[in-house]
């Protein structure tokens, strides 16, 4: 394993905003830790990259505890924070040398490894960091995480804010980089992102729902789950959710995805009730659920007020 | 949408440079009454730029815009007092109370204290939060902070919402529960103009434009342009809008050539 973690819990001020999460990650997995904004991600991530101590609980990274071997542990991994975090007035060459010397290595020697992601900014090397654009400081931290030839490379939300094409294209550098022997760990708020690792945890208010390969959370959804569409979108989720045989009834692209209470229950009687709110082009089926929907049944409904 | 549609944003022509750069490279399009708006581009595309120009925040180089009957270059006061503005970034004033920021807003707006009281008191029913008047904006729960954020946007009764990423990071019930408000508004009259990375929200717009390199590369229904290249859905359209090589443009048939390459 390259990372164990047990039981940590972490509260702030009577939050609890990592409870009882446990899970390993495997050495060269691509793992995805995938929850929306304040699901405890981050706090995570801290504790794991050794800048925040737990409550309770251990963390073992390539066998050794992060908490008594801070200082060998921080050699061992690269970390991207979510906010940019590197000096914006420092050019982009002198950011990834001064990163360079701090763990004692060179940009030469491991050049080899961020060479993929660092040609990209490479002609604007003179440019301050705070002057590039978004795209181009996220390929410039990122070259800064990997300088130190690190086995473990955390990345907190890298996708964030990030356009589907730019997404697409991290998302291809990260395969090769894990092609390249190193272990990743990486967080996003994107459902949809979840397919593109190996394994995932689910994680929402402190609490991981569920740790496995994309296609066994799917396997284990328990519903029946039909996609519905009509002449009228709005209309059709709102005629859905009151339907008393209705469980949930959630917007899905063009398509509203239904469960219903009862199993057993047919599409005709969706087809039904629907032609008598008026409905028209009426299409049912019964699909797949992605991970959204997974997410969705597995999570609990924020509390009331 | 009936058949005459009256045009709330009328942009011809629109050009913003920077120095050299043309972030804006000569936008035309409309948007209609009542319709949600898809505007959606990559990042660095020139979407900020166009909306900050439409909110009467930045004079464009050239171009004729009109936003809510008003012109943008004379009449940047009326045009912000008739639209509302909202972003996932900045909505609501953590550190004061509902009640406080609902005041703040509508005195921002102009209201009368009248009117903010009549207001504040629809909108706490409206929304069930009669009982959290006076709690701390940072005591709410994320989606009920939107939820508000975006009543406290539309305070005014502006025609017009621009929404800026406003579902950014929020999990996927309270993504949805976000669109119900926007489809709500709508169907008060209210037009929408949402910018999103979701593609699947791209879906429950009326109609979405795309950016690219500062040009609208394509603008229509999602069926049409889901038809148009193909594909299944909204994110392939975007992958291949977006991403379109020279060469497999050159391909696609006459009708479908809205870009040029240079």
């Amino acid at each position: 394993m390259a990372l164990n973690i047990n039981n940590i819990n972490k509260s702030f001020e009577g939050l609890q905003a990592l409870n009882d999460i446990t899970f390993s990650v495997r050495e060269g997995e691509l793992f995805g830790l995938i929850g929306p904004d304040g699901s405890g991600k981050t706090t995570l991530f801290r504790v794991i990259t050794t800048l925040l101590l737990p409550d309770r609980g251990e963390v073992n990274l390539f066998g050794l505890d992060v908490l008594k071997n801070y200082k060998k542990v921080r050699q061992l991994v690269g970390y991207m924070a979510g906010r940019f975090s590197l000096y914006h007035d420092l050019t982009v060459e002198e950011n990834l040398k001064f990163y360079a010397t701090v763990f004692g290595t060179t940009v030469e020697e491991n050049y080899d490894l961020i060479k993929d992601v660092y040609c990209q900014i490479e002609p604007f090397k003179t440019r301050k960091a705070g002057k590039l654009s978004g795209g181009m400081k996220q390929k410039l931290a990122l070259s800064c995480a990997l300088i130190h030839k690190p086995r473990l490379l955390v990345l907190d939300e890298p996708t964030t804010g990030v356009d589907a094409v730019s997404r697409k294209e991290f998302w291809d550098m990260l395969k090769r980089l894990q092609k390249k022997g190193i272990t990743i760990l990486v967080s996003t708020p994107y459902m949809d992102e979840a397919s593109l690792c190996d394994r995932v945890g689910l994680i929402q208010k402190g609490n991981l729902l569920s740790v496995n390969k994309p296609e066994n959370i799917i396997a284990e959804y328990q519903r029946e789950l039909l996609s519905v569409s009509s002449d009228n979108l709005y209309k059709l989720v709102n005629d859905l959710r009151n339907d008393e045989d209705t469980h949930s009834a959630f917007l899905f692209g063009h398509s509203v995805h239904l469960t219903r209470k009862d199993r057993q229950a047919s599409a005709k009687q969706v087809i039904k009730y629907l032609k008598d709110k008026g409905h028209e082009r009426i299409y049912v089926k019964v699909i797949k659920p992605e991970i959204e929907d997974c997410f969705m049944d597995l999570m609990h409904e924020e509390d009331e007020i | 949408m009936n058949e005459q549609k009256e045009t709330i944003i009328t942009v011809k022509n629109l050009v913003k440079k920077f120095g050299n750069f043309k972030a804006n490279d000569n936008l035309s399009f409309e948007v209609f009454k009542g319709e949600i708006f898809g505007f959606l581009g990559a990042n660095g595309a020139g979407k900020t730029t166009a909306i900050k120009i439409l909110c009467g925040l930045w004079a464009p180089t050239s171009g004729e815009i009109n936003v809510a009957g008003f012109d943008i270059y004379t009449q940047t006061e009326q045009v912000k007092k008739n639209i509302g503005y909202m972003s996932q970034k900045f909505s609501l004033y953590e550190d004061i109370t509902v009640f406080e920021n609902i005041r703040l807003f509508g005195g921002i707006y102009g209201l009368s204290r009248r009117e903010i009281a009549q207001r504040a008191t629809d909108l706490m029913r409206r929304l069930d939060l009669e009982h959290s008047r006076d709690k701390l904006i940072s005591s709410l729960p994320l989606g009920w902070r939107q939820k508000l954020a975006f009543s406290v946007a539309i305070l005014h009764k502006p025609k017009l919402v621009f929404l800026d990423e406003p579902t950014g990071g929020v999990d996927p019930v309270t993504r949805r529960k976000f669109w119900d408000q926007i489809y709500e508004a709508a169907d008060r009259g209210i037009t929408v103009f949402v910018t999103t990375h979701y593609m699947d929200e791209a879906e429950y717009c009326d109609r979405v434009s795309i950016m690219v390199d500062g040009r609208i590369a394509d603008l229509d229904t999602p069926s049409a342009l889901k038809g148009k290249y193909r594909v299944k859905n909204m994110n392939e359209v975007f992958l291949k809008i977006a991403r379109i090589k020279p060469d497999e443009y050159n391909k696609l048939e006459p009708i479908y050539k809205v870009r040029k390459f240079k």
